[in-house]
């Protein structure tokens, strides 16, 4: 009876999670071109050209700047605008509301209304700033700009959510607390620091870890916004370029796949077992 | 009115008070809703622009001329309503499945005893973990050979076993009395039965959170479908756009994109701003105990 209502369900977990994993395993030990009928076994070469080519370099620099700018812009301005939302003035819920809804839309739609502001000709950045004289950066030219183009645009999606998250986590701090210490004439940064932001850990904690998963797996506007990548290569994207895009090297391509899933599997189980009971209330 | 009343309302009218509610409350709410609806409300009137409205030096707010040409373009280029109806029948049909399979699948491990519940319940929280992108390239070796490339199955297939929606709706199962469901068991009610006529129903806020983003979800996905299918005729809408962005990006026709944008975006735009209760509680999960 219980395979009856569960085993559909368990099963198609078993074929399209657990057998990719086993399967990403084996093929990421060949030399193999994406359609060929033919491979020979590479050892663990994909695996040393992940971690030490130029390319495999770059793919770790590119990851790890998109994550660590991503993560920390969206929690800081997260929290401000938390902040301002923890007042109980009216249309506040509207705000939220709003302010919550680019983390719901198509990534590919949100890519798209971007490349056009982001257009050096065309798009309204460059008006405005050759307003005041100065001219549109090539944002889509130079690696470096297309990547923090999308870091911005990134943010700009995820920014709500971690709003909104911080917003449940300041509603559930005991409202005398900050009133003895407001009457302990404690300033505002001081009750903010001392009192709000260690009350907070746990929710911290918690975004932190959700917004490193999701940015690293990160890939929509990526792809929208720089279809063959350009300086904008993290992981899920160089994944996607080397299996499914120009190179077709279905090896290397299982090789990130395994290494990204130890890599967010490791977070995870991090989270669950371990970090968790360490963070202490204030 | 007593005394005390009379202080606190003059608290709150105080000028400090509303001094502060303005620059720490309004204001940066304001900027913050500025900086997201602006760019969503280009998007919606430059689709209603035309052509020279939108390639030239000196942009305006309004469209002088505004015009659905945008819109007619788009789907001479893509087949429109080809590719919004394969959205559609994915995200239905898709939905639909996933939301039955968790709802069986949590009811199976809250409700029906089996030796290895344990077992079955660790295997679909480690599946939780698992990134869907590392399981790509053998999903799309699997389908191939199934023949399911460029069809809507094979669209749909790999992303159907389900682990988010089982997880929430089992939390919520398991919050249920005992007593409710010895009593339907007592007159005779199969399991099917005890599941439809009493743990679903008053499960149903639980059901609509874990559906509703489910919805949003097999709408916005894109990277399964844009591997899976090269043939227009079998896209769906996210991918249909990413075609038409790799023929229009390059000669500026914004106009036309925007147009795409719209399509993609107002949906569910619409969805949230009716039902966002459930869509926000079900994707912050976890983040309140």
């Amino acid at each position: 009876m219980f395979l009856a209502f569960a085993g559909p369900n368990l099963l198609l977990i078993s074929v399209f999670i657990y057998f990719p994993l086993l399967s990403n395993a084996y093929y990421s030990t060949l030399n193999w071109r994406m359609g060929s009928t033919s491979a020979t076994s590479a050892g663990i070469d994909n695996y040393v050209r992940l971690f030490t080519s130029p390319q495999g370099a770059e793919m770790w620099r590119v990851t790890i700047t998109f994550t660590v700018v991503t993560v920390l812009a969206s929690m800081v301005l997260g929290l401000l605008v938390a902040l301002a939302l923890n007042h109980r003035i009216p249309g506040i819920t509207a705000g939220r509301t709003a302010i919550f809804s680019p983390y719901v839309l198509s990534g590919v739609g949100v890519g798209m209304v971007w490349n056009f502001i982001f257009d050096p000709q065309l798009g309204v950045l460059g008006h405005v700033l050759r307003s005041f004289g100065a001219s549109s950066p090539e944002w889509y030219l130079d690696p470096d700009l297309a990547l923090v183009m999308v870091i911005v645009v990134y943010v700009w999606k995820n920014l709500g959510f971690c709003a909104v998250v911080f917003l449940a986590g300041l509603q559930s701090i005991p409202s005398d607390l900050i009133e003895a210490a407001r009457i302990d004439r404690a300033g505002a940064l001081r009750r903010f620091f001392r009192l709000t932001l260690p009350l907070l850990s746990p929710t911290v904690f918690f975004l932190t870890v959700t917004n490193i998963l999701s940015s690293m797996q990160a890939f929509d506007i990526l792809k929208i916004m720089t279809p063959s990548g350009n300086g904008t290569n993290t992981i899920v994207f160089e994944l996607f370029l080397q299996g499914f895009g120009p190179y077709q090297n279905a090896g290397y391509a299982a090789a990130i796949s395994v290494v990204l899933f130890v890599v967010l599997f490791a977070i995870t189980a991090f989270q669950m077992r371990f970090v968790e009971k360490r963070v202490h209330y204030a | 009115m007593s005394a005390t009343n009379l202080s606190h309302w003059r608290q709150a009218f105080s000028r400090r008070n509303i001094v502060a509610t303005v620059l720490g409350g309004y204001l940066p709410i304001l900027i913050a809703m500025a900086v997201i609806v602006l760019p969503l409300a280009w998007m919606a009137i430059a689709s209603f622009k035309p052509a020279p409205e939108i390639i030239t030096t000196q942009p305006v707010l309004w469209p002088q001329d505004p015009t659905l040409d945008n819109y007619a373009h788009v789907a001479d280029t893509v087949p429109l309503l080809t590719v919004l109806g394969n959205s559609l029948i994915v995200t239905i049909v898709g939905s639909v499945i996933k939301v039955v399979l968790a709802i069986t699948t949590a009811y199976a491990l809250v409700f029906i005893d089996f030796r290895f519940k344990n077992a079955v319940f660790l295997a679909i929280l480690v599946a939780l973990m698992v990134p869907p992108e590392a399981a790509l390239l053998p999903n799309y070796l699997t389908i191939s050979s199934l023949g399911g490339r460029n069809t809507l199955w094979g669209i749909i297939l790999p992303g159907l076993g389900t682990a988010f929606g089982t997880f929430l709706l089992r939390q919520q199962f398991k919050t249920l009395p005992k007593d409710l469901l010895e009593a339907a068991q007592l007159d005779g009610a199969g399991h099917l039965k005890r599941l439809w006529r009493i743990v679903a129903p008053v499960s149903a806020p639980t059901i609509a959170t874990v559906a509703l983003v489910t919805i949003v979800g097999e709408w916005n996905s894109f990277m399964w479908p844009l591997i899976i299918t090269d043939s227009v005729q079998n896209m769906t809408l996210p991918v249909g756009l990413n075609l038409l962005q790799s023929i229009e990006g390059q000669t500026g026709s914004y106009g036309y994109l925007m147009a795409g944008a719209v399509l993609v975006i107002l949906p569910v735009l619409i969805v949230f701003a009716a039902l966002q209760r459930f869509i926000v509680s079900g994707l912050t999960q976890g983040a309140v105990k």
